[in-house]
């Protein structure tokens, strides 16, 4: 079981960290939803895996697993709706504005900046 | 003590405390009264500027009392005492004798300037300055924090640098700014590190303290490293050599400033620290080789270039920095003695250097020039200020009867004693040739200026100026006689003064203040040094070729040619690394962290593994290989957009299986609904965007970038897999939030407890972030649509083909009578969510849905027009409900937050609970469901711009209403 969830969270580390350095706005902001995904796993992994044993207290049951990563947890997948949800804002916004969605500045001839 | 002493000796020191603030405070506080004066005329401004320099130097004098018996003024306020940094000032002789220089000649200076600067010129902003300036100095001397002292240091570069560049129209003064600045600040900086060590090592940053231990200070391995770092600090500022360069630079100044900044105060702070710190600094074998050869360089080398100066003021820059020089090499002696000349030299030399300055501005001002070689013959135009300057010209060359005789005296007395590199004549010889040059440049002045004959051809008719001008140097040159003709008025004072500097470190020498010694060496050098001078100057014009045509390193070029290169270097690094390609930030990102937390892992170690791997059964197998499979086939197929959101949202799917299989039911929960908002999400962001992504990155480059995820992939599977494996090192919280979960927050899903108790504050904040996500892309709407962005989404063709039927009477029908369904299951998952899974976050989610829905069925014209409630007022009644429920507590003088429950029972229901926590879940769910629907309406407004055409109706086909007329029925209202 540990080694599927550390492998799952290294397959979509890597699958996230290589969109993330493609050049257009679309695969990075795809490649960031899947480094969330991985994140996210992994801080709920620190809680260690435990099956079938929910933290939801009962009297007939002694163990549980570990609450506060999944409390964590919990806000970080709303709080990273909210940051998916600005970043692709941005990048529609700059995609509306130039009609480009290059990830970076075009390379353009530029003057040599430096001190009068 | 008897109690009536006790009380009257808190009194005095009451009083005292105040005094010593207002001493410190006053310039800065009156620092913003020349600028608002400035309207009211000059003599206004400066007369204001006047009375608060004035306060400030009576504020002083009322201390001089308690100097004179010896006592130490304190005043204290704990500022941050964890950092060690406290407002705490401190007042001796030292610290007097610097407050008195600097406020003293600071008003002779103010009423200088008045007359001194030209109407064109800002009076109001120059005085703001200079008492910005004054008060940052006498903090400097008055400081008993090194923290402190510090920032007054700074404060000094920084308000020097606008005193330097106060003539903004002229090059010379923004480059000798620019110069000053960098030096000063860069020494500065040194300076800070260098406190920083010696605090360690003290125990404390207080002056008091660490004043008290000599011994283990110059005992401690740091003691050098401290020691050097503090004297870059203290040459810098004070022009020693190799850092003499600024100073003659900073003559761009307009004259007031040369004479208060670069003759009296400002680069004798670094010669003050000097003296501050000689108790538990001097002494040492480095101490006496850096600051006696710092010193002896300097003086010899400033007095050499002086002599060829044609400018006056680059005469006096050069003097200044060779008498800086002579100070600083008496203190470098380490001995008593030494330590009493340079104090009884820095009173001189404040007094007729000055007067030099003030005499070369009226000069200036007079005759519309400063170079020598144009001047000559004023003695008969301006005879006061001939008499002026030349008393004070031949003091600095060492004439008996005049003040700088007698510590130029004890100066050369001291060298014939100072042994250096283990030559007795080493210091006395070069002594004797610095002070030769300086009585050479001494007799230039006068002669060149002053005598000869009265020429026609100055720019303007020279004459002595009004007694406004005259009066300040005049004053200081009868202090030049004065102490010359009677040094016994000044030696009690030199000796209170010498007494405090020394500490406990040595006795303050018997020696009288003399001007007849007897035929000891120091006479026959003084004497040789005048002779010489005279031969000097009559040998001017060939020497003056000779130096003329002589190379010599430009001081200026090479400055710049460092600072370009540091600025090419600098720009080289950082745009190498800072290109303005997020592809790049994002690698060096991810590289920095693999390489970074691999060090990490090779140097940490790694215990033995305490946990089993548990076995999987066919279905995580199963889960696992579709959540590999779809990631792997998104990497490999992204380009066709759509099917890259269908496959990541299978990852995320699998994702929320994963959750529940792992005991998360609450993360599953929220993960789900997450996936739903955030496909609805992206789809919209794709009605705009592109459908495919080109195919445009080179082999290479993608073969580097799979290279690093792979590395990325690894690291992270690394780590998780041993993590994994491994129990907490400590008992982790999570024992308590089980233990009191039921009994603290009325709660049995420790989940839910947790966020709402006993991380409410944490949820707090994390509300309100999400809020100002979505207040953030609502602004990003609004400027869209307000900008030319819009013109084009008006005349945009859409990509695809537009639905024939865009509002399907099928959906339309059926999310409205799911709407009252999901508002229930919301409803009830709220409620439940104390106890079972569930909670504020997933309801508010799950209602969002519900809300969005209708938007995509109905449109959002007619979704729109029955809102009643704009979602930036959710969001804000969300975050208030939940701030409103922490401050609560307040009311029953718990901390914020603390929350409470209480059961209830209604017949016939069973009982329930109450808790202050449900309100505050409350809070979350309003401000996820503003949040989450605000965000999606903003993205469907700019679609809504793209397809203007869009009907109020919900659906575009309706067998109840006849074609062309609106609907008698729905309540009908214009888009807006």
């Amino acid at each position: 079981m540990e080694l599927l969830v550390a492998s799952a969270i290294g397959v979509m580390t890597a699958g996230g960290i290589y969109l993330v350095l493609r050049l257009r706005t679309f695969p990075v902001i795809l490649g960031i939803s899947l480094l969330t995904y991985a994140v996210n796993v992994f801080l709920f992994s620190s809680g260690r895996l435990t099956i079938g044993a929910p933290p939801v207290l009962s009297d007939d049951v002694t163990t549980y697993t570990d609450p506060l990563p999944q409390a964590l947890v919990l806000t970080a997948i709303v709080i990273s709706f909210g940051m998916t949800a600005v970043a692709v804002m941005i990048g529609l916004g700059a995609f509306l504005g130039s009609d480009d969605d290059h990830i970076d500045d075009q390379p353009e001839p530029r003057e040599t900046e430096g001190q009068p | 003590m008897p109690s009536i002493l006790k009380d009257r000796f808190a009194l005095t020191l009451l009083g005292l405390t105040l005094s010593l603030f207002f001493i410190v405070a006053l310039p800065f506080l009156g620092a913003l009264l020349p600028g608002l004066m400035n309207a009211a005329g000059r003599a206004a401004c400066a007369g204001v500027t006047f009375t608060v320099s004035l306060a400030a130097f009576i504020g002083l004098l009322t201390n001089l009392p308690q100097v004179l018996r010896g006592e130490l003024v304190t005043a204290r306020v704990n500022w941050m005492p964890e950092l060690g940094l406290n407002f705490t000032l401190m007042l001796d002789g030292l610290g007097f004798f610097f407050a008195l220089l600097i406020l003293g000649i600071g008003l002779l200076i103010i009423a200088y300037a008045r007359h001194y600067l030209s109407r064109d010129d800002n009076m109001g902003e120059f005085f703001t300055y200079l008492l910005l300036f004054q008060g940052a100095m006498v903090g400097i001397v008055l400081s008993d924090n090194i923290l402190l002292l510090l920032v007054f240091w700074e404060l000094t570069s920084l308000s020097s640098f606008l005193l330097i560049g106060y003539w903004k129209h002229l090059p010379e003064g923004r480059q000798g700014a620019r110069m000053a600045l960098t030096v000063t600040g860069m020494g500065g900086l040194a300076m800070i590190a260098g406190m920083l060590i010696l605090g360690q090592i003290a125990g404390s940053y207080d002056l008091s303290v660490i004043l008290q231990n000599r011994e283990l200070i110059q005992a401690d391995p740091l003691y050098l490293p401290a020691l050097i770092l503090i004297l870059l600090g203290c040459f810098t500022k004070s022009a020693q050599f190799p850092f003499h360069f600024w100073l003659p630079h900073a003559m761009a100044a307009p004259t007031p400033v040369s004479a208060y900044l670069h003759s009296a105060t400002m680069v004798k702070a670094g010669i003050f620290l000097m003296a501050r710190m000689w108790p538990v600094l001097s002494g040492t074998p480095e101490w006496f080789a850096i600051v006696t050869t710092a010193g002896l360089v300097t003086m010899v080398l400033g007095a050499v270039i002086a002599l060829f100066k044609h400018d006056l003021k680059a005469l006096l820059a050069f003097s200044t920095v060779s008498h800086l020089g002579l100070i600083t090499m008496l203190l470098g002696t380490g001995t008593a003695f030494g330590a009493m000349a340079a104090v009884f030299h820095i009173l001189n030399h404040a007094t007729f250097k000055a007067a030099l300055f003030m005499s070369a501005g009226i000069v200036d001002h007079e005759a519309h020039t400063r170079d020598i070689r144009r001047l000559g013959g004023l003695r008969t135009l301006m005879p006061l200020t001939f008499v002026i300057a030349t008393l004070a010209a031949l003091s600095m060359a060492g004439i008996p009867l005049l003040n700088g005789f007698l510590s130029k005296e004890m100066m050369l007395e001291e060298a014939t004693h100072t042994v250096l590199f283990d030559s007795p004549w080493l210091v006395p010889v070069l002594a004797t040739v610095g002070s030769l040059f300086s009585a050479a440049y001494c007799f230039r002045l006068i002669g060149h200026t002053f005598l000869g004959k009265v020429r026609d051809d100055y720019p303007s008719k020279p004459h002595d100026p009004n007694p406004g001008m005259w009066l300040p140097p005049a004053i200081l040159v009868v202090l030049v006689v004065l102490i010359g003709v009677a040094p016994f008025l000044a030696e009690p004072f030199v000796k209170i003064v010498t007494g405090s500097l020394l500490g406990e470190a040595a006795e303050v020498p018997k020696a009288y203040f003399k001007i007849w010694h007897g035929l000891v060496p120091a006479l026959f050098m003084s004497i040789a040094a005048v002779a010489g001078g005279l031969v000097l100057m009559l040998a001017f014009k060939p020497l003056s070729n000779i130096w003329e045509t002589a190379p010599r390193p430009e001081a200026k070029v090479i400055f710049e040619g460092i600072v370009e290169t540091a600025a090419a270097l600098a720009r080289g690094f950082t745009f190498g690394l800072h290109n303005g390609a997020f592809s790049r930030y994002a690698m060096i990102s991810f590289v920095v962290i693999v390489a970074v937390g691999y060090h990490a892992w090779t140097s940490g170690t790694i215990g033995d593994a305490t946990r089993v791997v548990q076995a999987a059964g066919p279905v995580p197998i199963a889960g696992w290989t579709m959540l590999v499979a779809a990631t792997g086939a998104l990497v490999f197929m992204h380009r066709n957009r759509f099917l890259a959101l269908i496959l990541i949202g299978i990852v995320g799917l699998m994702v929320s299986i994963g959750f529940v299989y792992l005991s998360a039911p609450d993360l599953a929960m929220t993960q789900f609904t997450v996936e739903v908002v955030t496909i609805i999400l992206l789809l919209l962001a794709l009605n705009f965007l592109p459908n495919t992504t080109p195919s445009e990155s080179t082999v290479l480059r993608r073969a580097r970038d799979t290279g690093v995820a792979i590395a990325g992939g690894l690291a992270a599977f690394a780590l998780a897999y041993h993590y994994m494996l491994r129990d907490a090192v400590s008992t982790p919280i999570s024992e308590f939030h089980l233990a009191n979960s039921y009994k603290g927050g009325g709660g049995t899903n420790v989940v839910n407890v947790i966020l709402v108790d006993f991380r409410g504050f944490d949820t707090y904040g994390e509300i309100i972030v999400l809020g100002i996500a979505a207040l953030l892309i609502y602004a990003l709407t609004e400027t869209l649509l307000r900008g030319p962005v819009r013109a084009r989404l008006l005349n945009r063709i859409p990509d695809q083909p537009r639905a024939g039927d865009m509002h399907p009477m099928m959906m339309v029908v059926l999310t409205r009578v799911i709407m009252p369904v999901v508002l229930m299951v919301g409803f009830y998952i709220f409620l439940r969510g104390h106890n079972e899974p569930g909670g504020g976050f997933i309801a508010g989610l799950v209602v969002s849905i519900g809300v969005v829905m209708q938007y995509m069925a109905s449109g959002f014209t007619w979704t729109s027009a029955r809102l009643k409630y704009p979602y930036h007022g959710v969001i804000g009644a969300g975050v208030l409900v939940a701030g409103f429920t922490g401050i609560g507590s307040w009311f029953v003088t718990k901390p914020f937050l603390t929350s409470d429950f209480t059961y209830v029972r209604i017949p016939p229901f069973d009982k329930f609970e109450l808790a202050t926590a449900a309100l505050f879940d409350v809070g979350v769910f309003l401000a996820v469901v503003g949040a989450v629907t605000l965000s999606l309406e903003s993205f469907s407004r700019l679609a809504r711009r793209a397809n203007a055409d869009e009907t109020e109706h919900p659906m575009d086909i309706n067998p109840a209403r006849a074609e062309g007329s609106s609907d008698p029925i729905e309540p009908v209202k214009e888009g807006g």
